[in-house]
């Protein structure tokens, strides 16, 4: 053991002794709240994204912190229940934290009032509801990511440039999970066909979505479409691969949403050769040749430690990097916004409205938050499985953004 | 409670069958009042409130489903299937009509009732494992039907956000607020448990648990007693769910799925069967045992591992201890808490002598 882990252990050891007053943040510490899923239903999402985010706050506070300021994060586990959810919004305002990272649909529903009358803002990267985007209506919620109406937006975008730049009387398949998340795009999804004019159809897997046998000849044996747009969660993604290949279904002309969309899910379909041509949206970018990751890298073989397996799946990992450097850039234009004064959580949500052109070498899309727009654009790329990895197909793009803001519009 | 009970001679049946049947109970019972309606809220960091309102929802939870499973042995495993039809009928009453919680509540309680009594039809029919697939049924069935029908979910999302709940034009929306509101039903609960047990239909239960044959031809309505005990379940079960919603400010199925009925099941049977304190056990034990567990963890965990690997050893370490309680907890004593509370309080009743 360390020196210095002796110091951080007798530092926990007098954190625990005075935790019970309010003030036991440091001078120059500001505290994040990052709520995480290691041992529940998304599990395989977590453990690869919540080291990511510690991975980039580490590698801040290695060299220097944010304008000066450490940060330490409080990660909650909450096995992708409800209940634990409040309760670790609590532990996050007793320990004072600046913002909160939302883990999973259901507790970001759960605690979008709590966040609001709190002002603290909550952020829900490539989950929670696509009507976030608008921060009028959600002053402190915050996607980031492109939402679920964004991505089915521009999967349907990238099947038209893949099928010769018209949709006129083409046929289309979405596959979905049958739960919220899943159900949300299909109204963007009705409207785009009337508006491309090609014909959809909608395929639901009820969960827990490993069977999907009856759905897939239903695609690949009667309705016969010239794309399929899978949007799917969990051990559901590799089952999809499986089966669409095993009907003799082309991979490359499927596209899966966000969480269909890791290494991982591929390795659980048979591996990266079963899978040639399988599209993915990603919402930050993917594998390890980024200048982030190098350093994060260099941090640990400076402490004499490998890289972290977990960038094996570098699509969750460098989602968890990608969130933590928004988080970490939010509170970066709070602290300048204050002339390095220490904000407060109205400051920082001041200055995730105010993130514009941080794309921390190409890892993150050009998004650009605003008061009015909390998802900053609904950019994704599109990364393919070819030769055995992932490559980039496409680079960042937006798609139909006025058939979204109709939607959000609509919602209120 | 920590009391004897020598001298104490009752001469009436009123006397004896009073809730509390000492003097000392009563003050007591006192005592425990004042703690919880004064002293805690006064005292209490909002975070350590919070806990305790989580609590407080799942004691209202369980109490409905002991008087189902515990009290008339009739399994269920569609308890959170019960929950989200009180959450969205309260949600919708709440947004389409603006009405005040004390109208959606007891709604709330009654569509799951009503819905409650339909799903236990089964149980007229079939018993133990075979009834246990059917209410398993009903869980998914409702589940399905609130998922795919707007009208009641409120479209895509199936997420219906509810205003505050007002008490005399004020909003209740700290955990110190909500600690009283969710406290004052979480009381009645149990108050209305403690009566409904050792009533006549309390006791009908009773007897339909031990031997359903027996009990009818001692003159129970069997398919009455039953289906009213699906009923009542169902009725705490709703009002659990519109507590939840006004808790979180929102209705959502999402919260109430399979697992959550099986972590009901699992706060009664570790609690106790068939008892009322144990279902507040149980309930307190389920909700509060894995944040004990992460806060004893979190000082500890920083001796050996760095802050990010720390979150991952914490999480999956609280896994192995939880599931490690309760297998040490239910084979000490397998009736559950409840009885494992009575043994150590007949214990020193007597003490210092053994009998």
């Amino acid at each position: 053991m360390t020196h210095l882990n002796w110091w951080r252990a007798a530092a926990a050891a007098c954190a625990l002794a005075t935790a019970s007053g309010a003030g036991i943040a440091q001078e120059k510490e500001l505290v994040f709240g990052l709520q995480c899923d290691r041992t529940g239903a998304t599990q395989t999402v977590g453990i690869f994204l919540c080291p990511g985010y510690h991975d980039y706050i580490s590698l801040l506070n290695s060299k220097g912190g944010v304008e000066g300021y450490k940060i330490r994060v409080m990660e909650i586990d909450h096995e992708y229940k409800v209940p634990p959810a409040m309760e670790a919004h609590e532990r996050f305002k007793k320990e004072g934290a600046v913002l909160h990272s939302l883990y999973g649909t259901p507790q970001t529903a759960a605690l979008t009032k709590k966040l609001e009358e709190d002002k603290m803002l909550g952020t829900s990267p490539g989950f929670g509801t696509a009507a976030a985007a608008d921060g009028k209506r959600f002053p402190y919620l915050f996607p980031l990511a492109a939402s679920y109406w964004s991505q089915a937006a521009a999967a349907i975008d990238f099947a038209k440039k893949q099928l010769g730049g018209s949709l006129k009387d083409k046929k289309i398949a979405y596959l979905y999970f049958d739960n919220p998340a899943g159900k949300e795009p299909l109204e963007v999804l009705a409207d785009l066909s009337k508006l491309e004019g090609f014909e959809m159809r909608t395929f639901a897997v009820p969960s827990p979505g490993v069977e999907m046998g009856a759905q897939v000849i239903d695609i690949t044996g009667r309705f016969k479409p010239d794309f399929v747009v899978t949007h799917l969660f969990g051990r559901s993604p590799s089952v999809s691969i499986k089966e669409l290949k095993g009907k003799g279904y082309p991979l490359s002309k499927v596209v899966s949403l966000v969480w269909g969309a890791s290494e991982a899910d591929i390795k659980a379909a048979g591996g990266f050769a079963a899978a040639e041509g399988y599209h993915t949206l990603q919402f930050a970018g993917v594998g390890t040749d980024f200048q982030v990751i190098k350093d994060i890298n260099a941090m640990y073989k400076a402490q004499g430690k490998e890289p972290p397996s977990q960038q094996e799946t570098s699509v969750f990992y460098n989602r968890g990097v990608m969130i933590a450097a928004l988080h970490a850039e939010a509170t970066r234009n709070a602290i300048k916004a204050k002339g390095g004064a220490r904000p407060n959580t109205v400051d920082v949500k001041n200055g995730m409205e105010a993130i514009k052109g941080f794309t921390l070498g190409g890892m993150v899309p050009p998004m650009e938050v605003t008061p009015q727009d909390h998802e900053g654009g609904g950019w994704v790329q599109v990364w393919s499985v070819k030769d055995g990895k992932l490559v980039k197909t496409t680079d960042w793009f937006q798609a139909y953004r006025n058939v979204i803001s109709k939607h959000l519009a609509a919602v209120n | 409670m920590f009391h004897r009970e020598s001298g104490v001679y009752k001469t009436t049946y009123a006397a004896d069958m009073a809730l509390y049947p000492l003097p000392v109970a009563r003050w007591t019972v006192a005592a425990v009042i004042l703690l919880f309606a004064v002293v805690l809220p006064l005292s209490l960091h909002d975070y350590y409130l919070s806990i305790i309102n989580l609590s407080l929802i799942a004691i209202v939870g369980a109490l409905g489903l002991n008087i189902l499973v515990g009290y008339t042995g009739q399994i269920s495993v569609g308890h959170a299937a019960f929950m989200s039809v009180g959450a969205y009928t309260a949600a919708n009453l709440a947004v389409k009509l603006g009405l005040p919680f004390w109208v959606t509540l007891p709604a709330g309680g009654l569509m799951a009732a009503l819905v409650g009594a339909i799903v236990g039809i089964p149980s007229l029919r079939i018993k133990g494992l075979y009834l246990a697939i059917a209410t398993l049924a009903g869980q998914l069935i409702i589940e399905w039907i609130i998922n795919h029908t707007p009208a009641i979910s409120g479209g895509a999302q199936a997420s219906i956000q509810v205003p505050r709940p007002e008490l005399w034009g004020y909003q209740l929306r700290t955990q110190g607020q909500l600690y009283f509101f969710l406290l004052f039903f979480a009381a009645l609960a149990i108050l209305a448990t403690l009566n409904l047990v050792r009533s006549r239909i309390g006791r009908a239960f009773v007897a339909i648990r031990d031997q359903d044959i027996a009990a009818e031809i001692i003159g129970i309505n069997i398919y009455r007693y039953k289906l009213l005990a699906f009923a009542i379940s169902s009725f705490y079960a709703g009002v659990c769910g519109v507590l939840y919603t006004y808790y979180f400010g929102i209705a959502n199925y999402e919260a109430f799925q399979i697992g959550v009925s099986i972590d009901y099941l699992a706060m009664i049977i570790i609690g106790g069967l068939g008892s009322v304190l144990g279902s507040i056990l149980g309930a307190v034990f389920v909700t509060m045992l894995p944040i004990v567990l992460r806060l004893s963890m979190e000082p500890l965990a920083g001796l050996f591992f760095s802050a990010g690997e720390m979150s991952s050893v914490i999480a999956s370490t609280r896994l192995v201890l939880f599931g490690a309680l309760i297998i040490l907890f239910l084979v000490v004593e397998p009736e559950g808490l409840n009885r494992l509370w009575r043994n150590i309080r007949n214990y020193f009743r007597v003490w210092p002598f053994s009998y």
